[in-house]
């Protein structure tokens, strides 16, 4: 890809996604808006059904269906609407323009297919070539990530964890996509091997220039290899910016309570200070801010009106109606 | 919405509340959404009732066994609705009676597999190392024959009746059963609660009773439902054959084997005793399925 | 992999020792006594007594049952009370016509089956997965035997377009084979359209479609694989009810197999008849269980490392 024709590499633009159930109706992702600059590591963070890997799933129109829907909104890639493409237009995309490496990667692999055939397979698929040169490519893609070439003719069950996360990433990579979303990458493996994992995917995305939109509930991964974040709440973002922003200039409550809830190395008498309750049932979500309830800053407003983006600077935004254009420079939070 | 700080009082009500569903209640509620389950379920219990109360619809031997040659061969009817078989008897109340003899023998054919192969199937899985080789080579070597064939073999040794096709039945499934119940059994026996309920005393038996079995329940459950319909199968396949039930005692198998030999001219004699056995079948089958529906964990 | 071949089948002999025991120890307490039956009412004792040694019916029943598993290598399976002409004969005459039938029902309820289950679960909850399925479920629950005798009202007596009965010409084989293999096609097609919706939901699916694999090639090359494995489990636990089937199915279309001969031994009381035929039923039985479990190593690597 020569020339990029936006600015944006993924523009995500109030995307209202839904899963219609015979139970009701799961309000997935509510007005989501989501940019990543080329070349850019954008980190989505939030708790576990907040709507992280629907947005990524969205992005390459995956959502299965039934029962879920995709309603409203727009997701450019490079300036071109996905939401006009045909499933066959997709077909091309996925896994050329786009790939997606998954959380587990146990069940992430085909367990009767070799694994060079499974990276080859997207290569022969997106790539004019012969079936034996995709093999080859594929060897090469494994020597890439740091399993022998030779090992290509074995099984998934024949590897551990960890080399099964980096053959995902391998065929991830294999058509040097514009776009990689990482779905929490690195959560089922063990902390030594998600250092590695996170090391390597850090030189390929350099290497090949690749955006990335890393799905993660982990801070100190954001803190590492992301470039600016979003937070994500009840399928909705209420606090983006840069790492300086999220890090030196909290804003939105949640994320407080969310750099709060980490346990804290230098007292460790401190008191573990988790945010009370728990995420709201997407399919019965309150009436004004979702957070409410578990805020310990709310007002009346919070329970009627949905807040508004506020910005703080050309990056950075909150949605909370603690904040207006006047008072958010300084902030209203309390010190960690 | 959780309420995390609702008086104490109220909160121990809402889990005296929550424990009161139990396993039972909730699977119930459950298979009351499938639809094809509770037909099932229901067509069942109309026949069990059937096979209870035939004596009060039927008298037996006034209707189902004596003879009355004047009106043997007839077409349904308005005074016999499915007809007459070659001896004059009434069709239909030979097939409402032979719902009791298929139902029990199969009931207490798979109850004795049950209980059988269960246990067996229990200390194989919880004893393990010998006892467990032991017991499910000699399931391998009774699984080594299919369940017809070693019915007739029984059969053929000991001679037809009731009581040896209730043995022939119940010795060919209690492999089922044993391999059941030894892998919920194998799930569950290196848990951490079985442990610590042998490290404060508790005795194996009891371990087993208590700990282990409710834990296979739900296997057991599905298949014993599939086995009864098979055992049903088997049951009236034998008597077909001439090697089970024998006569004048109505069975479903013994009536098709008899009405074949009027295929030709009473094609109604083939009907209407397999339409009974089929339905029957199905019921249990629906039942079954929802059974395991409403009990997969996976689906909860 | 040969080495685990040669494992399990050395493993099948005790099994058969089991089985084979078991059976002729079961026949032999039947009530009765073979020789009077053959010689009749009139026999004197002196003929009773040279009859019974003739035939080795002094000797302990362990020795009787050597003897036999000896004559079994060796292909000799006693003599039949009622014919007094050698098992084998019979036996290995009629077996052929029961291997044929098995084979061209296995064939074709497993040629319809698995597409149809296939389309059942790509198509869930349209009219082909609900039509087809309600048609499997009520295969499942009608009896065997009772089928046979409805193809044969209908499609030999009254249409006239098949023979009654006998192994005549090709044209014998669809009723029979048809009956005989119908419930096994509504079970393998119920249980590949769960297999195949169950693989459908798995994750390395959803890796396959975020590579832009196309739905049909997923189906194709993805899910039909692993969806095949627990369809391999049901058609190989169904050989055990299309042998105990074909008992039945010949009995009704009067085929010439050993199912009915085994029928017909059983109620002239004919002890090596009945024998002879379990043997043969029993070593089918296990090498065709044997022959799935092999088959599962080719299907899926996992096992197949397992294997070797």
């Amino acid at each position: 890809m020569s020339e990029n024709k936006s600015k944006y590499s993924i523009d995500i633009e109030n995307l209202v996604v839904e899963y219609r159930t015979e139970y009701g109706v799961v309000q997935a992702l509510n007005g989501l808006d989501l940019k990543i600059e080329h070349g850019k590591t954008l980190g989505l963070v939030g708790e576990t059904g907040a709507g992280k890997t629907t947005t990524g799933l969205s992005i390459l129109k995956l959502i299965p269906d039934p029962p879920g829907v995709i309603v409203s909104g727009t997701i450019k890639l490079d300036g071109e609407d996905l939401m006009e493409k045909s499933e066959k237009e997709m077909g091309s995309i996925r896994g050329k323009e786009i790939s997606m490496i998954f959380q587990d990667p146990m069940t992430a692999l085909n367990p009767v297919m070799t694994v060079e055939e499974q990276i080859a397979e997207s290569i022969e698929l997106h790539e004019q070539v012969s079936k034996a040169e995709s093999i080859e490519k594929a060897r090469a893609m494994l020597e890439l990530v740091g399993i022998p070439g030779e090992r290509g003719k074995e099984y998934p069950h024949q590897f551990s964890g960890g080399m099964k996360q980096r053959v995902v990433i391998a065929i991830a990579l294999a058509c040097n996509p514009a776009l990689l979303i990482a779905d929490e990458p690195t959560t089922a493996l063990d902390v030594t091997i998600q250092a590695q994992v996170l090391e390597m995917m850090k030189n390929l995305k350099e290497k090949y220039n690749t955006s990335m939109l890393m799905i993660t509930h982990d801070l100190g991964i954001v803190a590492e290899i992301c470039d600016s974040v979003s937070i994500i709440y009840a399928g909705q973002i209420v606090e983006h910016g840069n790492l300086e922003d999220i890090f030196e200039n909290t804003r939105h409550p949640y994320t407080e309570g969310l750099f709060n809830s980490l346990p804290n190395l230098k007292d460790r008498k401190a008191k573990l200070k988790p945010i009370k309750g728990l995420m709201p049932d997407p399919s019965n979500l309150p009436k004004g801010c979702a957070f409410c309830p578990r805020c310990d800053y709310a007002m009346e407003i919070c329970e009627t009106q949905k807040p508004e983006k506020v910005y703080r600077n050309g990056e950075h935004y909150v949605r909370c109606h603690l904040y207006s254009k006047e008072n958010i420079q300084e902030g209203r939070l309390e010190t960690r | 919405m959780q309420n995390t700080t609702a008086p104490a009082a109220s909160r121990s009500e809402a889990v005296k509340k929550y424990k009161k569903t139990s396993q039972f209640g909730e699977t119930m509620k459950r298979m009351s959404r499938n639809k094809a389950a509770v037909l099932g379920l229901i067509i069942l219990v109309l026949l069990v009732l059937m096979s209870v109360f035939a004596d009060f619809i039927y008298d037996y031997d006034t209707v189902v066994v004596k003879q009355n040659m004047a009106e043997r061969l007839q077409w349904p009817s308005a005074a016999h609705p499915l007809g007459t078989d070659e001896f004059g008897r009434d069709l239909l109340a030979r097939i409402v009676h032979g719902s009791r003899t298929s139902l029990l023998l199969s009931f207490a054919a798979v109850a004795v597999s049950l209980a059988t192969g269960g246990f067996l199937g229990a200390i194989a899985g919880y004893y393990g190392k010998w006892l467990d080789n032991l017991i499910m080579r000699l399931m391998d070597i009774i699984l080594a024959m299919p369940m017809t064939l070693f019915a007739m073999v029984i059969v053929a040794a000991l001679g037809p009746s009731t009581i040896n096709l209730v043995i022939a039945l119940s010795i060919s499934q209690i492999p089922t059963f044993a391999r059941v119940v030894r892998g919920a059994v194998l799930t569950v026996k290196d848990s951490e609660y079985i442990e610590a309920a042998r490290a404060i005393g508790q005795k194996d038996l009891s371990i087993i009773a208590s700990h282990v079995l409710p834990n296979c329940m739900a296997p057991i459950i599905v298949q014993t439902t599939l086995r009864i319909a098979a055992t049903i199968t088997s049951t009236a396949s034998l008597s077909f054959l001439g090697l089970g039930v024998t006569p004048p005692t109505p069975e479903w198998g013994g009536l098709l084997s008899s009405g074949r030999t009027f295929i030709r001219d009473s094609s109604y004699l083939t009907l209407f005793p397999g339409i009974a056995i089929m339905i029957t079948i199905l019921s249990l089958n629906l039942l079954g399925d929802g059974l395991r529906d409403a009990l997969d964990p996976r689906l909860r | 992999m040969i080495k685990y071949v040669v494992k399990r089948l050395i493993a099948l002999i005790p099994v058969i020792i089991g089985v084979t025991m078991l059976v002729f120890f079961i026949l032999k307490s039947a009530p009765g006594d073979p020789v009077r039956l053959i010689l009749g009412e009139q026999a004197t004792p002196e003929q009773i007594a040279a009859l019974t040694e003739q035939m080795g019916l002094d000797q302990p029943l362990l020795a009787q049952y050597a003897k036999y598993m000896v004559g079994l290598l060796q292909g000799d399976l006693g003599i039949a009370y009622s014919t007094r002409r050698p098992v084998a004969d019979e036996v290995f005459s009629r077996f052929p016509y029961t291997l044929k039938l098995s084979l061209v029902a296995t064939v074709v309820s497993i040629a319809l089956a698995i597409p149809l289950g296939i389309i059942a679960a790509v198509k869930q909850n349209t009219v082909i997965d609900n039509v087809s399925m309600f048609v499997a479920l009520i295969g499942i629950s009608m009896p065997m035997f009772w089928l046979a005798l409805l193809l044969m009202l209908l499609f030999s007596l009254k249409l006239g377009w098949f023979p009654v009965s006998g192994a005549a010409s090709w044209s014998s084989y669809v009723l029979p084979a048809f009956a005989l293999g119908f419930m096994n096609m509504a079970s393998t097609a119920r249980t590949t359209r769960s297999s195949m919706l169950e693989t459908i939901r798995q994750d390395y699916i959803r890796t396959a479609r975020s590579k832009g694999v196309s739905n049909s090639v997923v189906i194709r090359k993805h899910a039909f694989k692993n969806a095949l494995i627990p369809t391999i489990t049901v058609c190989g636990l169904q050989i055990g009810s299309l042998l105990g089937g074909s008992v039945l199915c010949e009995t009704v279309f009067a085929w010439p197999g050993i199912g009915r001969l085994m029928v017909q031994a059983i109620s002239a009381r004919d002890v090596p008849m009945v024998l002879g035929c379990t043997v043969i039923f029993t070593i089918c039985f296990s090498i065709v269980n044997l022959l799935v479990d092999l088959l599962y190593g080719f299907v899926d690597p996992r096992i197949k490392s397992m294997y070797s």
